[in-house]
């Protein structure tokens, strides 16, 4: 039997953005060993990507802000299938969560008295989102990678998991190969946090990069943990359309949040036509009002391109279809036009949106501070996830625990933006401190050495099918199927196609063969990735044909109302003996008294 | 359809050859674009790094003909295509295969720069003020993106191969970002000069020049830096404070 070199460690982090490195340094403060395995270089995770900021109600910029008005307004955003304990504790430690990170040398913008300076959002009532230009991900991966790299954090890069070991129901360690030379490794843990992030490369068009592939989705599922809410797929609204290179590439909501407005061909602000019930009363009647309201009046109300993301992103879709759409099938988002408002509007929108005008004039060649955009909407960011209990993040295998994109529970059908960055914060933090009590709890486990042979094996397979098929092909083929079938528009028999698609992919899966030698070799990791994209696909399939309504991210069009019915309970996954996936419904418990009144008051 | 040809280098740590390879051109694409879709259709086992595709990661630096460029940010219609574009990884580290190099280096760097070390918060509940004008030149140099295309290009670590002496320019940016940070209590600039060396950089500008996120790394960043390693220990009297300090 081949012996793999073993690497051991009470906690063990894989997944080195936002939720995975905050995990880490937490755990690692309470004195246990830790190990953080990821597949890219340190720095480099999906959350380095991301955008417009984090929420917090820190109540800097608008004093009425407080955690009870954050937590209405998640749940709101998640139409009330969201783990209610969960968004409470988000709502009410996200802004020390924030603080800390000054402390560890974050430098986010500033009000005019000097605290941090926090911007609109689409779904958030007041201006909440912490921020740093529009590279607030940038600014907390570095803070939180600059500060974990003193505290004794073992990290282990551009190494990628592909299996989970157990003891009995317990999870000990993990199975992973180091990327330069195909190594095998083994990893030994008394406790082991999932952070992988999201599964956008599932579908054709995406913000995600290479990495969101729901590597940690299945690895856990593969575990017998259970997947909740897996549906629940958020499409930004607002994705590059143009040149067809960068299409899914996201343009962030933050242009919204400055002012920037949805038109059609037409040159009709078309949001103002469809303003849902439950947003009415908190919606501008008037472009005026939209205007006053992002420059900062507190008594204006939001314009009707800051309502949540799925609803603008089915109204981007409903122009479009209409042929009310731009030249290459989106919209126009146009930020250029405040210079009727405002002086020097070109430098104002080029210190508030850097990136962005840097992105499209690159990549694009267009001017945003002159000439509109073209946007459409892209897949984002799943909403399911690992079921993990609100203040633990245990999941329901014992020794594992998740945090961050792959867990779920704080965004219900839909997130708003923003919650996301709050939430690795928060979540990670707590998903740290309990591995790290678990580990102190609980002796090590034994690794099987027959498991890890067995499934190293199954790892190298894809080599010794020559002739077979290229993985590429495969992934294409998924991505092209999953945005087709399952995407922003869904209705049943389309979806059943699609999970026959799904065992057809299946099967050309375990044919898929890796050329070239086992070194840095892209194709293989395809090859191997492909099991993750098939397992979370069929899991999103499954869940989105159960619902029988439309609600947050679901949008069916055979029932296109939402149904009081589902709001009962969220949908779990999990994987039976005989290998096949299981649905189930799990109630939603009841909301306990206080926060019901919460809900009403802020209602 | 219009086609091009790219000059690719494939090897690993010992050898490597430049292998040729044609694909489809079509309206935007960029450099990144060609690598894999010359990936997908005849070299499965290329390998490059990749993250955002729109340059915010840094994970993409390779040299364009001859050019220490983003992949994910340069387009194709800003080389010239009618000749094979040659696509080579970072000379200034070890290559590992195809167009990945060994960056461990800068990471290990990092690790000796003494860390941020705050004040005292300004405020009861734990926070500080902070004026924005006086974060901006921080703000600036913390948009570096680690793509490390600045240390491919400085001379003392690509020609003269000085990475035991100098830190190079990415973490002369670094430092800076820490000693200009107005909470920051801790003095660098004793291991700028003995450690760092600081003193190898003779303001080329190189690495401002290719800088992806346009940080103006040597006027900003590595002057001042100069002047204070200068007047800490030329002026006696700072000097002086120093020695107290230590005690
Ligand atoms: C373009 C863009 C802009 C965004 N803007 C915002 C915003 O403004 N505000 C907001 O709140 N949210 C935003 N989001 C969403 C947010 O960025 C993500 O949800 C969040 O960063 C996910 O963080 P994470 O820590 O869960 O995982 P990631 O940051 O995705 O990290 C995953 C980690 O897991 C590792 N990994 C994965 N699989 C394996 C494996 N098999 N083995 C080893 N390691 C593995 C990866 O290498 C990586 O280190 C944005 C997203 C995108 C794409
Ligand atoms: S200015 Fe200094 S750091 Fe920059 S490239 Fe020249 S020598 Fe190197
Ligand atoms: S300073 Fe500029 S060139 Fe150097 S690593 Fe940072 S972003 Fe890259
Ligand atoms: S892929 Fe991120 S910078 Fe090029």
């Amino acid at each position: 039997m081949t012996s793999y070199p073993t690497f051991e460690h009470d906690v063990l982090v894989i997944g080195a953005g936002g939720a995975g490195l905050r995990a880490a340094i937490e755990a690692s403060g309470s004195g246990v060993s830790v190990g953080l395995i990821c597949k890219s270089l340190l720095g480099k995770a999906h959350t380095v990507m991301a955008e417009g900021g984090m929420a917090a109600a820190m109540g800097n910029v608008d004093d009425r802000d407080n955690w009870k008005v954050h937590f209405t307004d998640t749940m709101r955003g998640g139409q009330y299938v969201n783990n209610w304990r969960m968004a409470e504790l988000h709502a009410k430690e996200a802004p020390d969560r924030v603080r800390e990170l000054e402390a560890w040398g974050a430098v986010f913008d500033r009000t005019k008295d000097g605290k941090i300076l926090q911007r609109n959002f689409g779904g958030h009532r007041y201006p909440r989102l912490a921020h740093v230009g529009d590279r607030t991900g940038l600014e907390l991966i570095r803070t939180l990678q600059d500060h974990g790299i003193h505290q004794g954090i073992e990290v282990y890069m551009e190494v990628t998991v592909v299996s989970l070991l157990k003891d009995g129901d317990r999870v000990v360690g993990c199975l992973a190969y180091e990327r330069e030379h195909g190594r095998f490794r083994v990893f030994k843990c008394k406790a082991l946090v999932l952070a992988t992030g999201g599964v956008g490369r599932a579908f054709k068009i995406t913000s995600n990069s290479w990495e969101g592939t729901g590597d940690g989705h299945a690895l856990a599922y593969d575990a017998g943990a259970e997947l909740i809410d897996m549906e629940f797929v958020q499409f930004h609204p607002t994705g590059m359309v143009w040149p067809p290179s960068v299409r899914g590439i996201l343009v962030t909501e933050g242009v919204r949040g400055e002012g920037g407005i949805l038109t059609n061909s037409e040159g009709k602000r078309f949001m103002f036509d469809d303003i849902p019930d439950n947003y009415k009363d908190q919606t501008a009647d008037t472009e005026e009002e939209g205007w006053r309201y992002v420059t900062g009046d507190k008594n204006a109300r939001r314009p009707p391109e800051l309502l949540t993301r799925d609803h603008v992103a089915r109204c981007i879709m409903r122009e479009v279809k209409a042929g009310r759409g731009s030249p290459h099938g989106g919209v126009f988002l146009d930020i250029a036009w405040i210079k009727e408002k405002i002086q020097n509007a070109p430098e104002h929108i080029k210190k508030k949106l850097p990136s962005m005008y840097h992105q499209f004039k690159q990549l694009a060649n267009l001017d945003i501070t002159t000439t509109p955009m073209e946007v459409g909407p892209t897949t984002h960011y799943i909403m399911g996830g690992i079921r993990v209990d609100s203040d633990t993040q245990a999941s329901t295998v014992p020794g594992l625990f998740a945090a961050g994109e792959c867990a779920a529970g704080i965004n219900g059908a839909n997130r708003l933006g923003g919650n996301s960055l709050s939430d690795l914060i928060v979540f990670g933090k707590r998903a740290g401190e309990y591995a790290a009590k678990f580990a102190q709890e609980n002796a090590a486990g034994s690794i099987n050495p027959s498991e890890v042979e067995e499934k190293a094996k199954a790892a190298l397979a894809p080599f010794e099918r020559e002739g077979g098929e290229n993985p590429y092909t495969i992934q294409h083929d998924l991505q092209e199927m999953m945005q087709d079938l399952v995407g922003i528009v869904r209705v049943e028999d389309e979806m059943k196609q699609a999970l026959d698609g799904l065992d057809a992919l299946k099967k050309r899966a375990t044919n898929a063969f890796a050329p070239g030698n086992i070194d840095f070799n892209p194709g293989w990791h395809t090859a191997l990735d492909l099991h993750n994209l098939l397992t979370v696909s069929e899991a999103i399939a499954r869940a989105a044909i159960e619902r029988k309504e439309s609600r947050g991210g679901q949008y069916r069009d055979d029932y296109p109302a939402k149904d009081p019915e589902y709001a009962k309970f969220n949908f779990s996954l999990k994987k039976a003996d005989d290998g096949s996936m299981q649905i189930a419904k799990i109630p939603i418990p009841e909301m306990p008294a206080e926060l019901k009144q919460i809900v009403e008051e802020m209602g | 359809m219009a086609k091009a040809t790219f000059s690719i280098r494939r090897g690993g740590r010992e050898m490597a050859e430049m292998v040729d390879y044609t694909t489809d051109v079509t309206e935007g694409m960029v450099v990144l674009d060609a690598v894999h879709q010359i990936q997908a259709e005849s070299a499965g086992d290329l390998a490059c790094r990749w993250n955002c595709k729109a340059g915010k990661c840094g994970s993409c630096s390779a040299e364009i003909n001859g050019m220490p460029k983003l992949m994910c940010m340069t387009r194709l219609d800003t080389i010239d295509i009618t000749q094979p574009v040659t696509i080579e990884p970072m000379r200034a580290f070890p290559p590992v295969k195809d167009l990945i190099t060994d960056v461990s280096w800068n990471y290990e760097v990092k690790k000796r720069i003494k860390k941020f070390k705050p004040r005292k918060p300004d405020a009861d509940d734990g926070t500080w003020r902070m004026q924005q004008e006086d974060i901006d030149r921080v703000q600036e140099f913390r948009k570096c993106i680690e793509c490390f295309l600045c240390q491919d290009v400085c001379h003392v670590l690509r020609d003269h191969e000085k990475h035991q002496e100098f830190i190079g320019p990415r973490f002369l940016v670094y430092t800076a970002a820490l000693e200009m940070h107005p909470l920051d209590t801790e003095n660098r600039t004793e291991d700028l000069k003995e450690l760092f060396g600081i003193g190898y950089c003779n303001i080329t500008k190189c690495c401002t020049k290719v800088c992806p996120e346009g940080i103006t790394i040597t006027d900003n960043a590595i002057i001042p830096l100069k002047e204070r390693v200068v007047d800490e220990h030329y002026d006696p009297l700072k000097k002086l404070i120093k020695l107290f300090r230590k005690k």
